[in-house]
């Protein structure tokens, strides 16, 4: 039994304590130990893009981070982006252009778009696309998410 | 889909994880930015004992130029080598090969000293190392670049090795160069990729360097393209010729992503690419 280590951290502006073992992946964590099942998991090798989240501001996969590692972070999942009756400007534009149909690589596009428009110039469509290829939907519905995209490009 | 269970150790220090290494060896495994060995642990392709995080190493991650040449922490991360002033303004090849990494969340936790170390024969890092002669230091000694990868997912380190930075030559400001990669989707691992620089002088290459990957064990020079180019202007007819050059020197592998033959016509694709852009640069 390899040893449990004690994790603060900050998530969605909430902290939290947990003890882990090392092995516990961001992902599991956020999901099975803090409930926060907004963040989903797909294929678990940080190809699908499905768990990205922020970390310290960043994008990440959360299936290739440690929760272990997270102690002292800042952590940010879809469930901090808004609410149902209240969404973010990027959700709304999701909800506008129809940006999402079964909604399983939702929250992870949501969350890799907050750190595009914070540092990609996404000045055309190729860029955009470029942006959003780490994201896989499987519906698919890519045309629609370009075209949330390129809306709020526009208005930042 | 679960890594098996290891012990987690955290140093904050270069000798702290020095020693690390040193105490469990080959039963550890160095943490870096994850992006590579992550998935290898979720797997389980790889189960170390012993987990040493070095994200907590913040001395190894910096950017540098001393003497024409550039100094880079090897906890330095894949977006800061694509976005540093420095980096774009004196190795702009370097900036722009880190575009073809992964998408912006791998290159936010990927180091460069994760990539050297991984040693993927797709990855862009080793090319780039290859190509511009580097210098891999560990803490225990220097590897020319040439001599560091020694196959697929292997290099000359030691089991209590670690790399703390990487030296490349900044980039002549009027050398030309660029970096063409392939690959079924943005960010996707390289079928292949070719990268090149050049350096004119009286309407001649009076220096090429050529370098490409995807297509062998590890990253490969071309020195019987570079050769074929010295003392030469570039024309059409030299462009296709060393492409074939470029296509015969390599002998790729077939898998389920591209055949050998397809990967020996995108090296010939590519290095035409790569040179006539490298060419229109110097002007």
């Amino acid at each position: 039994m390899t040893e449990r280590h004690l994790v603060k951290t900050t998530v969605n502006g909430v902290e939290y304590e947990r003890t882990v073992e090392p092995r516990l992946l961001l992902s599991d964590f956020l999901r099975q130990e803090l409930g926060l099942t907004g963040t989903h998991v797909g294929c678990e090798h940080g190809v699908c893009g499905a768990c990205t989240v922020l970390i310290d501001g960043h994008s990440a996969r959360a299936c290739l981070f440690l929760a272990v590692q997270a102690d002292g972070s800042r952590i940010e999942t879809v469930e901090g982006l808004g609410e149902v009756n209240d969404l973010s400007p990027l959700q709304e534009a999701f909800r506008e252009h129809h940006a999402l149909q079964c909604g399983f690589c939702t929250p992870g596009m949501l969350m890799t778009c907050v750190d595009l428009l914070r540092k990609s110039r996404l000045a055309t469509d190729a860029e955009i696309r470029d942006g959003l290829s780490g994201n896989l939907c499987r519906c698919t519905g890519y045309e629609h998410v370009v075209r949330a995209v390129r809306a709020m490009a526009a208005k930042r | 889909m679960k890594p098996a269970a290891f012990d987690y150790l955290r140093p904050k220090s270069v000798d702290e994880a020095i020693a690390l290494l040193a105490q469990y060896g080959g039963d550890a495994k160095v943490l870096a930015g994850g992006q590579s060995l992550v998935p290898l642990l979720n797997f389980r392709v790889v189960r170390p004992s012993v987990l040493i995080d070095i994200n907590r190493v913040t001395a190894l991650d910096f950017v540098e130029e001393h003497d024409g040449r550039l100094r880079i922490g090897a906890m330095t991360r894949h977006h800061t080598l694509e976005t540093s002033p420095l980096v774009r303004n004196r190795l702009p090849l370097l900036a722009a090969a880190m575009k073809h990494v992964g998408h912006l969340a791998v290159r936010n936790r990927g180091t460069i000293g994760g990539s050297l170390s991984h040693a993927d024969p797709a990855a862009e890092l080793p090319l780039v190392s290859l190509l511009f002669d580097a210098t891999i230091h560990t803490n225990a000694r220097s590897h020319a670049a040439r001599d560091f990868f020694l196959g697929p997912l292997t290099t000359a380190l030691a089991d209590d090795e670690l790399v703390t930075a990487i030296v490349l030559p900044a980039q002549p400001p009027n050398a030309g160069w660029d970096f063409e990669e392939f690959s079924l989707r943005a960010g996707d691992f390289a079928f292949a990729a070719v990268a090149a620089t050049i350096t004119a002088a009286d309407g001649k290459i009076a220096d090429a360097r050529v370098a490409a990957m995807g297509v062998g064990e590890t990253p490969l020079r071309l020195p019987g393209v570079e050769a074929a180019l010295t003392g030469e202007p570039l024309t059409c007819k030299l462009v296709a010729e060393v492409a074939q050059l470029a296509r015969d020197a390599i002998d790729p592998r077939s898998d389920l992503r591209a055949s050998a033959d397809y990967r020996r016509h995108l090296v010939a694709a590519l290095t035409e690419r790569a040179l006539e852009a490298a060419w229109a640069r110097t002007r």
